[in-house]
């Protein structure tokens, strides 16, 4: 178990350093650089080149990526040409607006999403889970770029809640707080929906074959009641290959809060990384899919963890296949 | 019957591409200049003089400029035109077009850059998920044919890959390249990175078909008859794991619309004439607000919805145990 951790914790080490590095190569490679996407085409040369020589932009790749390694190592970097500001001040700010996005997401998909699943995988016909399947369906083809759409034009229409921001620019009544829920409303029901759904699928499959097992078969003979087989016995050993899953829902989680963030001007790390990407703000963009990277592997390190907890064959036989 | 209605939608929308010159009322460059943002004009049959006609519109009517709101102008019905100049229907008056689902802020007719714009998104996703079922068949034969390094490196790359959020792999592989590029460029570049993102997913499935049928008596009797090693690949294993790649392909096409519409909603996609899914949708993004005012610039999302709905429709039993991108 031990070795596992070690094993896990070491790609997630491997998985930050690799995105972040690989990030920053790309944005070089990339034609044009911040000075000429901001000065624009009429600068004249020596406008550039002492732009250029002021942010440290003229200097090989290798040079600049020994010094952005050495920084990363005192925990600086590097500076945002953009904001004129050290990114490490910008990225905690959208990193925690993310995660508060994300994460209410998660639970609310997973407070509504596997129960229903439990519902509708232990009743084979009936109204109630044909109803559940239905939706399920519907709203898994509808991914959080469509649901945001979807969303704030009802709530747009309607006028019910805010479509856009995490913020009002004058506290209204009822505090800060209030205010901030009701800003999450829409974004978070946008990523929430799709995933709820899928959650609901993949535990009414689980539950529907852990049903089929001949152990559920034997409880019923001895008379325990439906309720206490569904809920105690029968979920046990269903709720696994549901945890299994949300070590890859991650990736999904931060690929739907980029598109709800862009749609509904979330002030989260998907839409400072996409301006970051057009302004060819290099340490930025390195910053923030560092950032995200770091998302990733905390999110799978966890799950990976906890899956091990719940049951010992995983980091056996993934320690095996390692 | 739920299949069926899968069937339906996705036949649908490849006919919608296919035929979009023939089907579209309206030529897909035309701008209505004094129609920005009008709504669909409503076809009807029944005329003011209580009488039935064949179908007819009336033409929008500006009444406030500002706030952009038409009304029908009664007096002159125009009745449509059928089977001529090359179209199903149309209106033979220019200043009276037929538009179904309305017009943008530029006064382009929606429904018919709607049917292009399934030719670009539609064709840009399959393109992509014939390339990504290519690299991947590719991939993951020779990963579980050769075993040992070349087995450990591949599969170490695709779990990468596929531990990655697939639109942020996109979209930095995306801004690499410059930020303006040609329409055909951009179809490529597109085509290329969806490939890239999407084929881990085929390589895992085939490279574990392929290790497990190795082992089954028809593949050593196959190699004892002397059958070469790519003999017995192309010709032996990989049709084993035909029904996997193609259904694992199908379901990589929903992602790649998506994908298409998220990376030319944030302006990254297709440039400005050309119709997209998504570029349809990134005109409308500069004031989310006018998508409350005119409901019908939200149709391409729809036609997504109901594409995206009838792929998971025909593949509603087929897709267990296969892992989505999206």
């Amino acid at each position: 178990m031990i070795r596992y951790a070690a094993r896990r914790l070491a790609f997630a080490l491997f998985l930050v350093i690799a995105v972040s590095s690989a990030s920053l190569l790309l944005s070089r490679l990339a034609p044009g650089d911040f000075v000429t996407e901001s000065l624009g085409a009429r600068a004249s040369r020596q406008a550039i080149e002492q732009q250029r020589a002021r942010f440290g932009l003229n200097r090989s790749f290798g040079a600049q990526y020994r010094d952005w390694l050495a920084s990363v190592a005192r925990l600086d970097f590097g500076y945002s040409m953009l904001y004129d500001r050290p990114v490490r001040d910008l990225i905690p700010e959208r990193a925690a607006n993310t995660a508060i996005l994300a994460l209410t997401a998660l639970v609310c998909a997973t407070l509504v999403g596997v129960p229903l699943g439990i519902v509708s995988g232990s009743r084979r016909g009936g109204l109630l889970s044909a109803a559940i399947r239905t939706a399920s369906v519907v709203l898994l083809s509808m991914p959080p770029l469509l649901t945001s759409l979807f969303l704030v034009f009802a709530a747009a229409r309607t006028g019910w809640l805010p479509i856009a921001g995490m913020r009002s620019a004058t506290v209204p009544a009822g505090g800060g707080f209030m205010d901030l829920i009701r800003h999450l409303v829409v974004p978070a029901a946008a990523i929430a929906l799709p995933l709820a759904a899928m959650l609901e699928r993949l535990q009414a499959q689980a539950m529907a074959e852990v049903i089929a097992e001949p152990f559920v078969l034997a409880a019923v003979a001895r008379g325990v009641p439906r309720s206490r087989i569904v809920w105690h016995g029968a979920l046990k050993a269903a709720l696994r290959p549901v945890a299994a899953v949300y070590g890859l829902i991650i990736g999904s989680l931060l690929s739907g809060s980029f598109a709800v963030e862009v749609i509904t001007a979330w002030p989260g790390l998907g839409s400072l990384m996409l301006q970051a990407l057009r302004t060819r703000d290099v340490y930025l963009v390195a910053g923030c899919a560092g950032a995200g990277a770091l998302f990733l592997a905390c999110g799978t390190l966890v799950s990976d963890l906890a899956l091990a907890a719940i049951d010992p064959r995983t980091s056996d036989a993934r320690a095996e296949a390692a | 019957m739920t299949r069926g209605l899968g069937v339906v939608l996705v036949t649908l929308a490849l006919l919608a591409a296919v035929a979009a010159p023939m089907v579209a009322p309206n030529p897909v460059d035309a701008h209505f200049a004094g129609l920005l943002n009008a709504p669909p004009t409503i076809v009807r049959m029944a005329g003011e003089d209580h009488a039935w006609h064949a179908p007819f519109i009336y033409r929008w009517r500006l009444v406030s400029q500002l706030e952009q709101q038409y009304e029908e102008d009664r007096s002159a019905p125009t009745a449509l035109a059928w089977f001529s100049g090359g179209r199903l229907v149309g209106s033979p008056d220019q200043a009276a077009p037929l538009l179904l689902l309305g017009t943008d802020s530029y006064g382009r007719d929606v429904f018919t850059r709607l049917l292009f714009g399934a030719r670009t998104s539609l064709g840009l996703a399959v393109t992509a998920a014939l390339g990504a079922m290519l690299a991947g068949a590719v991939l993951g034969g020779l990963a579980g044919f050769a075993g040992g390094m070349t087995d450990d490196v591949v599969m170490r790359a695709t779990d990468f890959v596929m531990v990655l959020p697939a639109i942020y792999v996109a979209l930095a592989l995306r801004s690499v390249l410059p930020l303006v590029l040609t329409a055909p460029q951009v179809f490529a570049l597109l085509a290329a990175i969806f490939a890239v993102v999407g084929a881990p997913f085929v390589a895992r499935g085939v490279r574990a078909i392929v290790r497990s049928e190795r082992q089954l008596d028809y593949a050593r009797a196959a190699q004892a008859l002397g059958a070469s090693d790519l003999r017995l690949l192309i010709r032996h294993l990989l049709p084993a794991a035909g029904g996997f790649i193609a259904v694992q392909m199908t379901l990589l096409i929903p992602a790649f619309i998506i994908g298409e519409a998220t990376l030319s909603y944030v302006g990254l996609g297709f440039p400005d004439p050309v119709a997209s899914w998504g570029t349809m949708l990134h005109d409308a993004s500069s004031n989310i607000r006018v998508f409350a005012d005119f409901p019908w610039l939200l149709s391409p999302a729809a036609a997504m919805f109901l594409v995206v709905l009838g792929v998971n429709l025909v593949l509603q039993n087929a897709s267990r145990g296969v892992k989505s991108i999206l």
